[in-house]
C-alpha cells in the first residue's frame, strides 16, 4: 500500500476539527472544576455563617469582646449587677486547652513509642498485630468510647481522687484513647518516610540501632511527628459528644482536675437545643463556635508551618 | 542469567584463585567458606577471598552476581535481612559469631555507601556523629578529628568555612567523599565501599579516585564497583564475581592482562554483563 499524504488543506482540517477527545477533556476539565467551586462555597459559606451569628453577640447584644474572652461567669440568660449580660467564656477556654494539652502529652510518648516498636523494632509484628488494632480503634465512634469514660473512667476517678468523678481528669482520659490511634498512625507515617540509608549511614558507623533510632530516625521524622501532634490536639479541641459525657458539664472555672468543667464543644453539644434562635443565648453560642473555628483554622495553620519547616531541611 | 549453560558447566571447573601473598602487605581479613541465604535462596557461595592490608581490592562482576551482598556481609550488615554462614576472619577473630559487638566491629570495618547518603544535619555534626555516639565531647578534640578527616577525605579546602552549613546542600561528589570522611573519622582499619562513584559525575570520579589511592596509605581498601576502568586504575587485587560465586582472584594485572577464566575475559573485555 502506498503511503500518500493529504493535501495542506486536507490535513489543516484534520487537525483542527474538535475531535472526541479534545471535547471529553473539556468535559473532565468543568467537572473537577465545578467540585472545586462546590467545596470552597460550601467552606466559605460555613465561615460566613459562623462568623455572622456569632459575631451578633458583640454587634447586637453589645458584650464587649474581652469581656467575653476573659469573663469567668457563663449565663447567657442572667445580668450581672451592672446590667451586662453573664457570657464570658473563659472557664471553657480554658477547660478545651487544658484537656486538649492534657490529652496530648499524654499520648504523644505511647504514640510515638508503639510507633518506633512498629517500624523499627518488630516491623512484622507491626505490621501484623498493631497496624490493624490502630486503624480498628481509629473507627470506634465516640459516643461509645464517651459511654465506656462515662461507665468505666469516671467510677474509677471518682474512687481513686474523689469528688464526682466527672472533669477535666477523666475528659483527658477518653481523649486520650481517642487520639492515642491517630497520633500513633501518623507517626508511624513520619518514621516510615524517613529513607532507609540513614539508618544503614547510622548502623555503618557502629551506631546501635537504639542510638540510630534515637539520634537518627527520630531527628529526621521531627516535622511529621509534631504533625502528627499537633492533629491529634486539633482532634482532642473538636471532641464533643464523648467529652461531653465525662466531664461534668460546669461552665466554671476547674480548680482541680477532677472538679467538673466545661470545654467549648460541650457546652455547644448541652446548650444549642435549648435556645432560641436569635436570642442572645443563642448568638453566644455561635460565638463559641466561631472561637472553635478559629482554633482548628490555627491548628491547621500550625502543620502548615511545620510542614514547610521540614523541607527547608 | 547471562550466560548459556554450557558456559555455567564449564564454570564448575574452572576457577581461577589465587590469594595474596606480599610479606610488606599480610591479610588482615579472610572469609572461609562463607555462604548467604535470604530466605532459602542462597545469593552467595563460594566467596573465599583474603585481603591485604594497605591495598585496594576490587570486587567486580555483572549485577547479581553476589559482589554487594558479599560486602555487605563482611562488616555484617546483612545481618537483618539475610543469614550470613562460615567464618568472617579479622586478624585472627571470627568476627561472624554471635557473642562478637557488631557496633564495636563495624567501628574498625567502616563502610561508605553507593548512594551519597549524609544525614540532614551540619557538614560538622555529620562527622561529628560518630565520635559523639563513642563518647567524644571536647570540642577541641572534636574539632581536630574532624578537619583530619576531611583533610584525608580531600575536602576540607571546599568547605573549611561552611562546616555549619547542612551536608544536603553539598554536591554528589563532595557529599559522597563527606561520607568518607564520616566514615574515617573513627579511624577504621578496613573501609568497605559499595560502587561509591556510581552516582558521580566523571570528574568527582576521578577526584574520588584520588582521594582513595592516598587513603589506601592508612587503611585497607574492598571497593565494589561496575566501572572495569575504575578497578583497573586503582586496586591491586581485584577479585571476579558471578553468578554467586568467585570466579577468579588475582592481582588487578593479571585479571584485566591475563584473565585464566573465559567468563572473566569475556566480562573484562565488554562481550557480556
Amino acid at each position: 500500500m502506498k503511503n500518500t499524504q493529504p493535501t495542506t488543506a486536507d490535513l489543516e482540517r484534520q487537525l483542527k476539527r474538535r475531535s472526541k477527545a479534545a471535547k471529553l477533556e473539556v468535559w473532565g476539565r468543568v467537572v473537577s472544576f465545578s467540585a472545586l467551586i462546590l467545596i470552597v462555597a460550601v467552606v466559605v459559606a460555613i465561615i460566613g455563617f459562623v462568623a455572622s451569628k456569632g459575631i451578633a453577640t458583640f454587634t447586637t447584644n453589645h458584650v464587649n469582646l474581652w469581656d467575653f474572652l476573659t469573663g469567668k461567669d457563663w449565663n447567657p440568660g442572667i445580668k450581672d449587677a451592672h446590667g451586662k449580660p453573664e457570657v464570658g467564656a473563659l472557664s471553657m477556654i480554658v477547660g478545651s486547652f487544658l484537656i486538649t494539652i492534657l490529652s496530648a502529652l499524654i499520648a504523644t510518648p505511647f504514640a510515638i513509642g508503639t510507633a518506633v516498636f512498629m517500624n523499627e523494632i518488630s516491623p512484622n509484628r507491626g505490621a501484623k498485630i498493631l497496624q490493624p488494632v490502630t486503624e480498628l480503634l481509629v473507627g470506634i465512634p465516640s459516643v461509645v468510647y464517651g459511654f465506656i469514660g462515662l461507665s468505666v473512667v469516671v467510677p474509677f476517678t471518682r474512687n481513686v481522687f474523689g469528688g464526682s468523678g466527672f472533669g477535666i481528669l477523666s475528659g483527658t482520659c477518653v481523649l486520650f484513647v481517642m487520639i492515642l490511634p491517630t497520633v500513633t498512625s501518623m507517626s508511624a507515617d513520619a518514621l516510615r518516610s524517613v529513607p532507609r540509608y540513614y539508618r544503614e549511614a547510622s548502623l555503618a558507623l557502629g551506631a546501635t540501632q537504639w542510638q540510630t533510632i534515637w539520634k537518627v530516625v527520630l531527628r529526621a521524622a521531627t516535622p511529621g511527628l509534631m504533625t502528627a501532634v499537633v492533629f491529634g490536639m486539633a482532634r482532642a479541641f473538636g471532641e464533643a459528644l464523648a467529652v461531653q459525657m465525662v466531664i461534668g458539664n460546669a461552665a466554671l472555672m476547674p480548680h482541680t482536675l477532677v472538679d467538673p468543667a466545661a470545654t467549648l464543644t460541650s457546652v455547644l453539644t448541652t446548650g444549642i437545643g435549648n435556645t432560641v434562635m436569635g436570642s442572645l443565648q443563642n448568638n453566644a453560642l455561635w460565638s463559641l463556635a466561631l472561637v472553635l473555628l478559629l482554633m482548628s483554622l490555627v491548628f491547621n495553620l500550625i502543620v502548615r508551618l511545620i510542614g514547610r519547616k521540614g523541607r527547608l531541611h | 542469567m547471562f550466560v548459556n549453560n554450557d558456559v555455567s558447566k564449564q564454570d564448575m571447573e574452572e576457577r581461577h584463585i589465587v590469594q595474596p601473598h606480599d610479606p610488606d602487605h599480610p591479610v588482615v581479613l579472610s572469609t572461609e567458606d562463607l555462604h548467604v541465604y535470604y530466605g532459602k535462596s542462597e545469593a552467595l557461595y563460594e566467596g573465599d577471598l583474603k585481603f591485604a592490608q594497605n591495598q585496594i581490592t576490587a570486587l567486580i562482576g555483572p549485577s547479581g552476581s553476589g559482589k554487594s551482598t558479599f560486602l555487605r556481609s563482611l562488616n555484617r550488615m546483612n545481618d537483618r535481612i539475610a543469614t550470613v554462614t562460615g567464618k568472617i576472619m579479622y586478624r585472627g577473630v571470627d568476627v561472624n559469631q554471635p557473642d562478637v559487638d557488631v557496633y564495636e566491629m563495624r567501628r574498625r570495618i567502616g563502610m561508605v555507601f553507593q548512594r551519597p547518603n549524609p544525614f540532614a544535619k551540619s557538614i560538622y555534626d555529620n562527622i561529628a556523629f560518630a565520635l559523639r555516639l563513642r563518647g567524644v565531647t571536647a570540642k577541641k578534640d572534636l574539632d581536630e578529628k574532624v578537619e583530619r578527616s576531611l583533610r584525608q577525605a580531600a575536602l576540607w579546602d571546599q568547605v573549611k568555612d561552611e562546616l555549619t552549613k547542612s551536608a544536603l546542600a553539598l554536591s554528589g561528589g563532595q557529599a559522597q567523599r563527606l561520607c568518607i570522611a564520616r566514615a574515617i573519622a573513627l579511624r577504621p582499619d578496613i573501609l568497605l565501599l559499595d560502587e561509591p562513584a556510581s552516582a558521580l559525575d566523571p570528574v568527582s570520579t576521578s577526584q574520588l579516585e584520588d582521594t582513595l589511592l592516598k587513603l589506601k596509605e592508612h587503611y585497607t581498601i574492598i571497593i565494589v564497583t561496575h566501572n572495569m576502568q575504575q578497578a583497573a586504575r586503582i586496586s591491586e587485587y581485584t577479585a571476579f564475581f558471578n553468578q554467586g560465586r568467585v570466579l577468579e582472584y588475582d592481582t588487578t594485572s593479571h585479571i584485566f592482562t591475563n584473565p585464566r577464566v573465559q567468563v572473566t575475559s569475556d566480562y573484562v573485555s565488554g562481550n557480556f554483563g
